[in-house]
Order: structure tokens, then sequence, then C-alpha cells
């Protein structure tokens, strides 16, 4: 039997993800119609024998109760939310709630950053972990650039093996072009590892005489420094490296590209979730034609959304549940939020518009994309600071907070606006507070 | 007063055309500037039209270049108009008095008045309240001078309360009068004593001498003036235009849904569904606007395509342009002859020179090559 947790944090992470943030958890951002997690939890569905679901972070229950009512529903699994009482860090968390993830009595089970996408290929990984039998942890790894593999987990692995000879985190120098992507599955063992880990801790708490120490950082261990950096070169650590799509979730810049390739992913396995041209007979498409909007790629449309037929919408565009897309508007490469409205004749480019927001006619929402270098093989997201040097905003996608109101007839260019804010005019490269 | 109608049947004027038309580019790169429409007429054709309908039955215009195209058209719009037009030619730049000069035989032909006009500028042209306000004084100029709010970047002109001029001081600092050259001008003949042929500034080197002596004076002009030569302005001037159209004759504008305020809409035109066109817009001859479009003070040229859902405000759109569909273009953006911009883009005061194909976004002002 195996379980799968997945570790999404709390409302003091994901400060990167405002203001999108800011009215919902960032677990339960909604990209390719589905909140972000959900593709976690829906990749773990797949993997045969497994019985429960942990979503461990420290959000408030209330936050997150409604969503696992409907996942229990939708995917008829265990699936609990296990509160943390303040941040543990990414291996205390899973030694804290050990009790609940050994019960039952898992020969292994998976562990899933919350923020990073994927197509998690996590039946291959447990078969990769089961042959190797010494191992505690086998992690899925991808191959970086050379420059932006410093900023991840950087595995040496011996080829013929695939064990972990090294292993560490965020190096100031090259060490290694495979990176960690924050997936793992564990033997049940590892709690011995983690216990040994917490003990030591412990240890040097109470050793600390001068009362200085901290006993609840004491109880803080990262799975990255604290585990997976000892193990490294002890034959218990191996890696399976995958060439399957996948990046960090950190930026709400990163969600249209998630978006876009979790779309994408919907032609294996979901195409009844891409709204489509009609391919029935031609009698049958006469009629089709006249209900539905025009489609070019991939497109997510919420059955409970609202889009004009004269609208043309993609590729690369999800609409949530309730939004309104008026007559001859044109949406590509974005994400429009549920509630949201936008009228006649407007376009929206690279863009996030928020929950219950409203663009009027003939508005230009438009941002700027911060893809990966499509020339650079292996090159990953980057995730650049709002601001550069000379303290000027990045160019990113243009953020619209839940309830924005944007006027007609305006531009609104590589800018994020906070919620609630009634615009008048047109912005470029601003943050509207 | 004096005029009478078959006294004004022997007058004369002379047009200062001048060079390339540098300032209006990149649509004088496809056209002559005085070909080029102003509100679906070429320029020259509205004061040549008010010059006929003044009584003027000769024409000179004034060119330092030669244009077969211009000279041809402008000879047949002079045929229709029951005019004769003669192009007098300059070999080197004479600037504004030079030519009056090289065209002496023709103004000095007869005794009556002649007028004088610089190509660039659209008003309600005063030629017969000139010509009786000329002789009512019956000194050798009279220069029509028009009001402007912000004097200090002009000539600025003084003169007393009948008109007779004592002054120009250029740019003054300190308020001195409001009233600046509208560029037009009429001359008895004898002024052709007082110009050589060569290179002569009139406002500079003939009026000064012409005030001190009691000769000029200052004419009025009501309603509104605008010098077009350049593309903001051609714009402004065009509104001005408009507003005025809509009260000599309201007819001439174009009434009906999705049109507000003062449009004009050539009869050749199609305008599809869902738009929104207006206030002050000229649509040319032949233009096609499809559905759901908004435009704005703009004025497009004839066979220029506007594709549906885009957004035009204060442009200037090329003969033959195509507009993409959603497109956003505003800031006196310039498209030239046969410019294709493609979907979805965005131009912010983009001057785009003619046959370019724009694929890409202009976000801040600049010439596209």
């Amino acid at each position: 039997m195996l379980k799968a947790v997945i570790l999404i944090g709390g409302p003091l992470k994901g400060t990167r993800f405002r203001p999108l943030s800011l009215d919902i958890p960032k677990p339960l951002f909604p990209v390719a119609g589905l909140p972000m997690i959900q593709h976690h939890i829906e990749a773990c569905v797949n993997v045969p024998n497994l019985k429960e679901i942990l979503i461990l972070g420290y959000y408030p229950t209330s936050e997150l109760t409604q969503f696992v009512a409907d996942m229990v529903q939708e995917y008829k699994v265990n699936i609990r939310y296990l509160q943390e009482f303040t941040a543990l860090g990414t291996a205390g968390g899973l030694y804290h709630f050990r009790d609940q993830i050994r019960s039952g009595n898992p020969e292994a089970f998976f562990v899933l950053n919350g923020d990073v996408c994927a197509d998690f290929p996590l039946v291959e990984m447990l078969r990769f972990h089961q042959e190797k039998k010494a191992s505690l942890v086998t992690i899925m790894a991808t191959e970086a650039t050379r420059q932006q593999s410093v900023h991840y987990g950087c595995i040496v692995q011996d080829r013929d093996t695939s064990e972990v000879t090294h292993y560490v985190e965020k190096p100031s120098t090259f060490v290694s072009t495979l990176i960690n992507c924050g997936v793992y599955i564990c033997s049940i063992e590892i709690f011995q590892t983690f216990a040994a880990v917490f003990n030591t801790r412990q240890q040097e708490y109470y050793n600390d005489a001068s009362g200085n120490g901290n006993r609840k950082e004491a109880a803080v261990i990262y799975l990255e420094i604290d585990v997976l950096m000892p193990l490294a070169g002890t034959g218990r650590v191996f890696a399976l490296q995958t060439s399957n799509w996948w990046s960090q979730l950190k930026t709400a810049g990163s969600a249209i590209y998630a978006n876009r390739h979790y779309l994408e992913l919907y032609h294996s396995r979901h195409m009844d979730r891409l709204a489509q041209e009609d391919f029935v007979g031609e009698k049958e498409k006469e009629k089709e034609k006249e209900k539905r909007c025009n489609i070019i790629g991939d497109v997510y449309i919420h059955p409970t959304a609202t889009v004009h037929t004269t609208a043309t919408l993609g590729p690369n565009v999800s609409i949530e549940a309730g939004a309104v897309i008026g007559p001859g508007v044109r949406i590509r490469e974005s994400i429009v939020l549920s509630g949201a409205t936008i009228l006649d004749h407007s376009l929206v480019l690279h863009s996030i518009v928020g929950r219950g927001s409203h663009v009027g006619q003939w508005t230009r929402v438009e941002g700027t994309p911060c893809d990966p270098n499509p020339n650079k093989p292996f090159a990953k997201m980057d995730n650049p600071p709002l601001f550069n040097s000379d303290g000027r905003l990045n160019p990113s996608i243009t953020i619209l907070g839940c309830s924005v109101k944007v006027p007609s007839e305006v531009i609104l260019l590589n800018s994020i606006v906070l919620p609630y804010k009634e615009l008048t005019r047109s912005f470029k490269n601003e943050i509207i507070l | 007063m004096c005029g009478t109608d078959s006294k004004l049947g022997e007058m004369r004027a002379l047009i200062l055309v001048g060079g390339y038309g540098t300032r209006l580019r990149p649509l004088t790169l496809s056209r002559p500037k005085p070909l080029v429409e102003f509100a679906n007429k070429p320029m020259l054709l509205h004061q040549m039209e008010a010059l006929v309908e003044a009584g003027v039955t000769q024409i000179v215009l004034a060119v330092s270049y030669r244009a077969e195209q211009m000279e041809q058209e402008l000879s047949d719009e002079a045929k229709k108009l029951g005019v004769s037009l003669v192009f007098s030619h300059e070999t080197e730049p004479l600037g504004t008095a030079g030519p009056l000069a090289l065209a002496k035989d023709i103004l000095g032909a007869s005794d009556e008045p002649f007028f004088v006009l610089n190509s660039d500028i659209i008003c309600e042209f005063p030629f017969k309240d000139m010509v009786a306000f000329h002789r009512n004084h019956g000194q050798e100029g009279t220069i029509v001078v028009t009001k402007v709010e912000e004097p200090s970047k002009y000539g600025v002109v003084v003169y007393g309360e009948q008109g007779r001029i004592h002054s120009f001081i250029e740019k003054p600092q300190e308020f001195v009068s409001n009233k600046i050259n509208a560029g037009m001008y009429i001359f008895s003949p004898s002024v052709l004593r007082r110009i050589q042929l060569r290179p002569t500034s009139i406002e500079k080197e003939v009026f000064p001498d012409m005030a001190c002596e009691g000769q000029l004076y200052a004419m009025e002009l009501q309603g509104f003036w605008m010098d077009v030569g350049q593309p903001r302005d051609f714009l402004t001037g065009m509104c001005l235009y408009l507003a005025s159209l809509r009260q000599s004759s309201a007819s001439a504008l174009h009434f009906g849904p999705g049109i507000v305020g003062n449009v004009l809409v050539d009869p050749t035109a199609k305008i599809g569904q869902g738009c929104r066109i207006g206030p002050n817009v000229t649509v040319g001859p032949g233009v096609v606007i499809e559905d759901g479009v908004c435009v704005k003070r703009s004025t497009l040229l004839r066979g220029a395509t506007v594709r549906s859902h885009s957004w035009l405000d204060g442009c200037i759109i090329g003969w033959r342009s195509v507009v993409g569909q959603w497109v956003r273009m505003e800031n006196t953006t310039v498209l030239g002859e046969d410019v294709i911009v493609k979907d979805e883009i965005y131009i912010n005061g983009g001057q785009v020179l003619p046959h370019k194909s724009i694929a890409a976004s202009v976000p801040e002002p600049q010439i596209i090559m």
C-alpha cells in the first residue's frame, strides 16, 4: 500500500504569488481549470494501490475544507488536510505527522512539493524505487542549464547505479546540471532518519544551557539540507532523471506558463477538458457553430462560464466558473478567474484577470511573457524579481487582483493591480496599489 | 465698400507650395503634400476652391521641385474649377518672397490686387473680405492675422485700431499681442517693386519695411485657423474643420447608428456592424471598416481597411493600409501608404514608412523605417 503527501506550506509563503494569493491560498489557484494541487492529486490517484493523500501545511483548516471535500467526492480516495501548528520545514512536518503517514503500514509514500507543476512520473518513480532495494529516497530529477542549476538542489549521480553520490542545495558555484524537482518517493524507513535528525536537534537544544535555544526551531527539519545532503553518498538515495515537463510555480507569472503546459497534457489524458472545434457531421457542425465561440489551440472553458459566439479564445486560455466573455473579445495566453467579466471587443494577452474583475469595451490588457528561453535546451522558467537593478518594474504578465475594474478603451500594459482597485485611465509598467 | 463682383473677375493668386513637405512624412513620401487629402479633399484643393469662389481666375503654384503626378492631378482639378493653373518652378528655394518675383509677369499683369498664401493653412478662407478690406484702406498690403492662445511660440503682429501694422515681434517673452500672421496676404501689384529674384523671407525682409512706411494692414480672421503641415496639427485642424462644417453645411457630415459627433464619410466607404465612429473622424473613399471597430479623432485615407474589433484614436491611416483585428493605435500614429499592421498589435505614436508590415507592438513613440 502507498500514500502521498503534498506539502503546501502556509500563508507566509508564496508572497511572490501576490496579488493572486491575497484572496485565495496559492495551492488552490486554478491552472488549466484545476486548483494547482489538484494536478498533484490527479497524478497520485493514477498510481495503483495508493490509498491516501495527505495535504500538509499551515493554512487554517477552514481554507482547505471545501477543497478537500470536493476532492474526496471527485476521486473517491482518502484525502485529509493536516495542519502544522507552525512552519516545521519540509521534513519537520512529515516527522510531526509520522503516525498519520505510517498508519496502515504503507511500504512507501510520495512527497510532492505543492509549488511545482509537472507531468509527474509517479508510476515510473515507484517502479524505479522498488528496483533499488537499498533506496530510502528516490528523487525526481531533471536537467537544467549550467547557469540556472545553481538556483536549485543539485545532484551528482553515479551514471551506472543512479545513486546520488553528492547533493547540495542552491550552491554558489556550479556543481551539476541535474536538479531536484521537489518530488520524492520515500520508503517508510525514512522516519528512522528523520528521528535521528530530530533527536540530534533536541539534544543540541537541551545541551545548550544558555537558554538562547528556540524549542520551535529545534523541530524544524529540511528534507533537502538535513536529510538528503547527509544521505548522499551512503547508497541510500537515488535519482530518477526524467525528461517530462517540469517547472516551479513560484511567481504569478509562471502560472501562465504552467497553464499552457497543463492544457497540453490534457491532449493525452483529458481531451474532454479542452474546448474544441466540433468534429461531428457537417450538419451538426453548422448547429454547433451557432453556439460556440472561436477556439484556437488549447482552451479550457468552465461549464458555467458564458462566452459569446463571436469571441475568439486561445491558444492557452483558461476561463473559470461564471466568467462572462462578451462579443468580439479576444483572449490569448491568459487565465480569466471566476466571475470576471470582459466586455465587447477587448483584448487580453499574457494576463491573469482576477476573480470578479471587470474589463470594459475596447480595452487592451496585455502582459509580457517570461517563459524559459525556447532556444536553450533544458532552460527553466526564470523567476525574476519584480524590480530590476535600476529600480524599474521588470516587464511581466499583467495581473488584475480580485474585483478590479478596468474602464473602457484603456490599455493596461505589464502592470499589476491589487484587489478592489477601480482604474480610471491607462497604465504601463506600474504596480497599482 | 467699393469692391464689386465684376471687379473681382480679374484676380490672381500665388500659393507657396514649396518643398517636399517633410514635416508631413511619412504621408508625403507617397504623395506630394498638396495632394494629401485633408477631410477627403486634397489640401490644395480647399484653397483653390475658395479662391475660385472669390473670383480668382488664375492661380500660380510656387513649387521648388517637379512632380508630374501633382501637376497632372491638379491641372485636372483646375480644369473642373475653370481656373487657369500655372506652375512656377524655382531652381533654388526662393523662400516666401522670392517666388513673387519669379511670377512677377503674371501677378503684375493687371492693376488688381493679388492673393498670396501658404499652402498648409486651413480655415474659413475670407478672400472676399480681404479684397474689401484691402480696397478700403487703399495701401499696398494686407495680412490676415489670427488669435492664438500662446503667442510666445510665434511671431506676433502689433497693429493699431484701423489695422495699420506697427511692428512684428518674434517669440515675445512679455505679452504684446495674441495675433499672429495667418499666412494669407493680399497685395497691390506695386508691392512687386520691393522684391528681388533671390531667396527672400517675406515676413522678415519685406513686411518690416512696408510696416514702417504705413503700407501694411492687418485683417482679423473670424473662426478657426490651423497650420496642418504636420500630423498632430493635421488632426487638430481636421477637428476644427469638421466643427466648422457642422455650422456651414451639416448635411455633408455623416449620421447614423454608431456615429458620434462630427464624422465625414465618403459614400463609397463601408462601415460594419457594432462600430463606434467618432467624434472627429474622416473616412475616405473605398475605406472598409469591419464590425466592432472604434475610431476617434482620426483620418482614414483612400482604400484603407480596419479589421474588426480594433481601436484607433489620433491616427492617420495611409492609403490602402490594412490594420488587423484587435489592434490598438493611438497618440498620433501615422501609417504611410500600404502599411500592414498585423492582428493584436499595439502602436503608440508610431510613424510608419510606406509598404511596411508591422508584426511586433510599438509601445513607445518611434519611427519605423
